[in-house]
């Protein structure tokens, strides 16, 4: 289902609390970026969306590694950048840290060097440069791998490492590239809730990209989702999740989702289908539900479900425990079964089904 | 701006010449290589013909001193005109490595060496066919620059303070004349330089990097447009002789018995004086 | 729903320049003939001639070759003057592959070629192209000789420019390599951090790409302390001031071809020891 893309107004955080404040503008050929930023102190943003969105383009030109070509930045009301006013601070001259997908850790230096490499270029001695490196490898819980080199540390460690590298110039802005992608799964539990912590106790901006929305849910405080350059929707996870405005979002958050025109207690699809729900609407309404709230029948079942309809299985996989199936028909969904259903049901793609949903497991929503 | 594009400009011109004139440089030194057996096995009627000389046909190999390129092609078209059915192949080189060569087997005809000591390595080495026989001599004379600025007149001037001068190395036949006339002269010389092969000697004037050389006469006389020479009396202490010689493990041992007696006729002779040789 | 092959997955700890990388022992895998017979005729090829020289060798007259002080003069020398050249050719070279391989250079490809044509050039035409410009009359030489009172050809400066001359593309070539290889977003990360590129380029590039720069270094050693042509074409042969082992070997050639032999030798065993050792201290660490 295709949903129109006009960009919410989301009157973020501004005011006397603005920490970072930015409009990214960079024109290529083939892509431009346009995206708004704003945070406060102490606020941690994840800018989430697909491969290509320019998620890392933005994270760049904030990083100061790609000018901008229009719009500004300004960091505690420091401007960094404003092309107009032919201005570009260059990367060594921001208060900004980045962590890098891969770490980019130097190779040649020891993790105590490399968290020593910033407060050297800083000006600190060696020596001063490498205690404060110390105890942020302490605080990562790393003081026994100081004189390690990257080659030799787990994934797991090199992460922390990177964190405490970036941390260890006292950036006014962190960054953050895909902190966890690089991580297998099981490390990837671990590092996350360290990850959240150390941005918790984190005191500026915090800015992470990833296309993980379980990353983004758990480590920020509010998520902005961007795709082909411009922001689709933002605001906090709960929000995002609950309220999802674009296809790409609700399958990020595993819902089905439609758009169309709510009359009552129900909203009447583009095609004229109409969906019961329980919330009183009128006007453009979105409406979603998760692929639990579906169940499915070979014949058709009788039921006083208002919300039924005919399908027919494009696909099975299987998504932990449970079977994901596809369903294509008069309304394309996602629906979960337990493998045990499956089996009794007899289903195999191209199987014809009915697919029935209670009104009081949708949710809708204005548009 | 302007600068820099006529300073480029410069540069490009200057790394033209230097290409031109390096070309000329190598090519002096890298004759070698064409060294194609006579392949003629007709080695013809074995009896001498009328004046004793035998007569000559097929392919003839002959290794010469560089120093006797000019000459030599001259003699080469010449003898091939006189004898024909002959065609004379040349592989000019230094005459030190023409000897290596020779030793080592090479398909020659005739050695002609810029020297007695390296004609003497193919003799003792059983290379030659009978005596070699001196058939020009050549003299050292001070090579300067056009016009002779600084206004050399005779050994004795090399040796002033402000005169840079290039010689041969010991080693080589140039540079042997060289110790040799200076040592008569009384004279203590020190150049800057001391150069592999009489070219390079010669080179040096011409871009002026030095302002004398002791180079031999015909170098000078075949580079006229760029050097002068200037002859000294005690060059006649350091002659240099050419000698010749037919080699015995010749494929074609009539044409370079013929070939040698040529460049010892009369009619050579006038060739050789012509290019500032003088014969014996 | 995640999806975690990214494409973009890239484990970087190990660095850009694959000298890096873990050295792996190849296990008893099975050579194929087709490998390894051309392999063995071109280390026979490349060997043969300097057993050559060892079988030939005046073995009983060496002793006496090796007292003259001429030989260990140009040997000095040779050693001295290519060291020098190699220090020139890394001072300038170094720079110059960081320009070829980091930056947008307006005709990058034709400055490129211009650096290789040393390479291709014969020496003797490099020797010359070198009199032609820093020459008496040479368009930079003749003006160092008003102003300064300086004059390059026929000084042992002169052989140490002929020679960086011939041996600088070597070190450009390899050392532009490397930098290619190396991934350049370290050099974004030590921005990030604070370096000027110039820090960043000092203390992140320039240890990332030791091993490349080793290995230029050492060609360009090595090609300096064979040249003949440039080096007699533009500093002339002085014995102690300008005449360099090859210089040496290629006159005694002329007179003696047993002493050229000898003098061969010394140049061969000295030169394989220096770049033993050399191989043994650079090479091997990570």
């Amino acid at each position: 289902m295709n949903t129109p893309m006009d960009t919410p107004n989301t009157a973020s955080t501004s005011g006397a609390g603005t920490a970072l404040d930015a409009r990214l503008r960079v024109d290529r050929p083939a892509f431009s970026l346009d995206l708004t930023l704003a945070a406060a102190p102490g606020e941690v943003i994840a800018l989430l969306g697909p491969n290509g969105a320019g998620k890392s383009t933005a994270l760049r030109a904030l990083a100061g590694l790609l000018p901008l070509t229009g719009g500004h930045l300004r960091l505690d009301d420091r401007l960094l950048e404003d092309p107009d006013q032919r201005l570009h601070t260059p990367a060594e001259e921001r208060p900004v840290g980045v962590v890098f997908q891969d770490y980019l850790l130097f190779p040649h230096l020891s993790a105590l060097d490399n968290v020593a490499f910033g407060p050297r270029c800083q000006g600190l001695p060696k020596r001063a440069a490498r205690a404060e490196a110390a105890t942020w490898l302490e605080r990562m819980g790393l003081a026994d791998h100081a004189s390690v080199r990257p080659g030799r540390l787990s994934g797991g460690q090199a992460q922390r490492v990177a964190l405490a590298r970036a941390l260890a110039v006292r950036p006014r802005l962190l960054l953050l590239d895909e902190p966890l992608a690089a991580l297998d799964a099981r490390t990837r539990l671990d590092v996350r809730a360290q990850l959240r912590r150390h941005l918790t106790e984190f005191e500026a901006v915090a800015v992470l990209v990833t296309h993980d929305p379980l990353d983004a849910m758990v480590l920020a405080d509010r998520l902005v989702v961007i795709e082909d350059g411009h922001e689709v929707q933002s605001g906090s996870p709960a929000e995002v999740a609950r309220r999802p405005r674009t296809d790409y979002i609700a399958r990020l958050v595993g819902l089905n989702l439609y758009q169309g025109r709510a009359e009552g207690t129900r909203v009447v699809l583009p095609d004229g289908l109409a969906i019961a729900t329980v919330e009183e609407l009128s006007g453009p309404a979105f409406v979603a539900f998760p692929p639990s709230a579906v169940t499915l029948y070979r014949e058709r079942p009788q039921s006083s479900a208002r919300n039924l309809w005919q399908a027919e299985v494009t696909g099975l996989d299987l998504h932990g425990d449970r079977v994901r199936a596809e369903l294509a028909g008069d309304l394309p969904m996602a629906a979960d079964l337990t493998p045990a259903a499956v089996a009794e049901l007899g289903l195999a793609p191209g199987a014809a089904v009915w697919a029935s949903v209670k009104a009081t497991q949708t949710h809708a929503y204005p548009a | 701006m302007s600068t820099r594009t006529t300073a480029t400009r410069r540069l490009a011109v200057a790394t033209a010449a230097a290409l031109v004139l390096g070309l000329g440089v190598t090519a002096c030194g890298s004759d070698g290589g064409k060294s194609t057996g006579s392949a003629s096995g007709a080695s013809a009627s074995s009896g001498t013909s009328d004046g004793g000389v035998p007569k000559a046909t097929g392919d003839i190999t002959v290794f010469a001193a560089a120093s006797l390129k000019e000459t030599f092609t001259d003699l080469g078209k010449k003898f091939e005109a006189t004898n024909p059915g002959t065609k004379v192949k040349f592989n000019f080189g230094g005459s030190s490595s023409l000897a290596t060569s020779i030793n080592s087997g090479a398909p020659a005809d005739v050695f002609a060496a810029a020297s007695p000591a390296t004609m003497k390595t193919v003799t003792d080495a059983g290379g030659a066919n009978g005596e070699p026989k001196t058939f020009v001599r050549n003299t050292l004379t001070i090579a300067v620059p056009k016009g002779n600025p600084k206004h050399i007149a005779g050994l004795k001037d090399l040796t002033g303070s402000g005169v840079k001068v290039a010689l041969c190395a010991k080693e080589v036949p140039c540079g042997a004349a060289a110790q040799t006339a200076l040592k008569a002269a009384g004279l203590d010389l020190t150049p800057v330089t001391l150069e592999q092969d009489v070219k390079g000697a010669l080179t040096k004037v011409e871009l002026g990097e030095v302002d004398a050389s002791l180079v031999y006469r015909t170098d000078v006389r075949s580079d006229a447009a760029k050097i002068d020479g200037v002859d000294f009396p005690e060059a006649d202490k350091a002659v240099n002789d050419y000698p010749i010689a037919a080699l015995a493990k010749a494929p074609n041992k009539d044409g370079a018995a013929a070939f040698v007696a040529y460049v010892r006729s009369p009619e050579a002779a006038q060739v050789l004086t012509a290019a500032g040789f003088q014969t014996p | 729903m995640r999806n975690r092959t990214t494409g973009r997955d890239r484990r970087g700890t190990n660095g850009g320049s694959a000298p890096a990388l873990p050295r792996r022992r190849q296990g008893a895998h099975r050579i194929p003939v087709t490998l390894l017979l051309p392999a063995l005729l071109g280390l026979a090829f490349l060997i043969l001639p300097l057993v050559g020289l060892l079988v030939r060798a005046p073995w009983s007259g060496l002793s006496e070759q090796l007292t003259s002080t001429a030989v260990w003069d140009a040997l000095r020398l040779s050693l001295i003057s290519a060291t020098a050249a190699t220090a020139v050719s890394l001072v300038l070279g170094v720079p110059l592959a960081w320009l070829l391989a980091r930056t947008e250079l307006p005709g990058r490809r034709v400055v490129r070629a211009l650096v290789t044509l040393p390479l291709v050039l014969p020496p003797v035409v490099g020797g010359v192209a070198l009199l032609l410009v820093l020459g008496r009359r040479g368009i930079v030489g003749s003006w160092l000789d008003s102003a300064f009172g300086i004059t390059l050809p026929f000084t042992t400066t002169g052989v140490v420019i002929a020679e960086a001359f011939v041996a600088m593309p070597f070190l450009v070539i390899s050392v532009e390599g490397a930098l290619r290889a190396a991934d350049p977003r370290y050099e974004e990360a030590a921005a990030t951090l604070g370096a000027s590129r110039l820090t960043a380029f000092r203390r992140v590039t320039l240890p990332m790409i030791a091993p490349g720069i080793a290995a230029g270094a050492v060609l360009a050693w090595a090609r300096a302390l064979g040249e003949f042509g440039a080096t007699i074409t533009f500093a002339g042969n002085f014995p102690g001031r300008t005449q360099t082992m090859p210089l040496a070997v290629y006159l005694a050639m002329e007179s003696d071809p047993q002493a050229a032999i000898a003098l061969s030798l010394v140049l061969l065993v000295v030169s394989v020891a220096v770049l033993v050792g050399l191989r043994d201290r650079w090479m091997s660490t990570p």
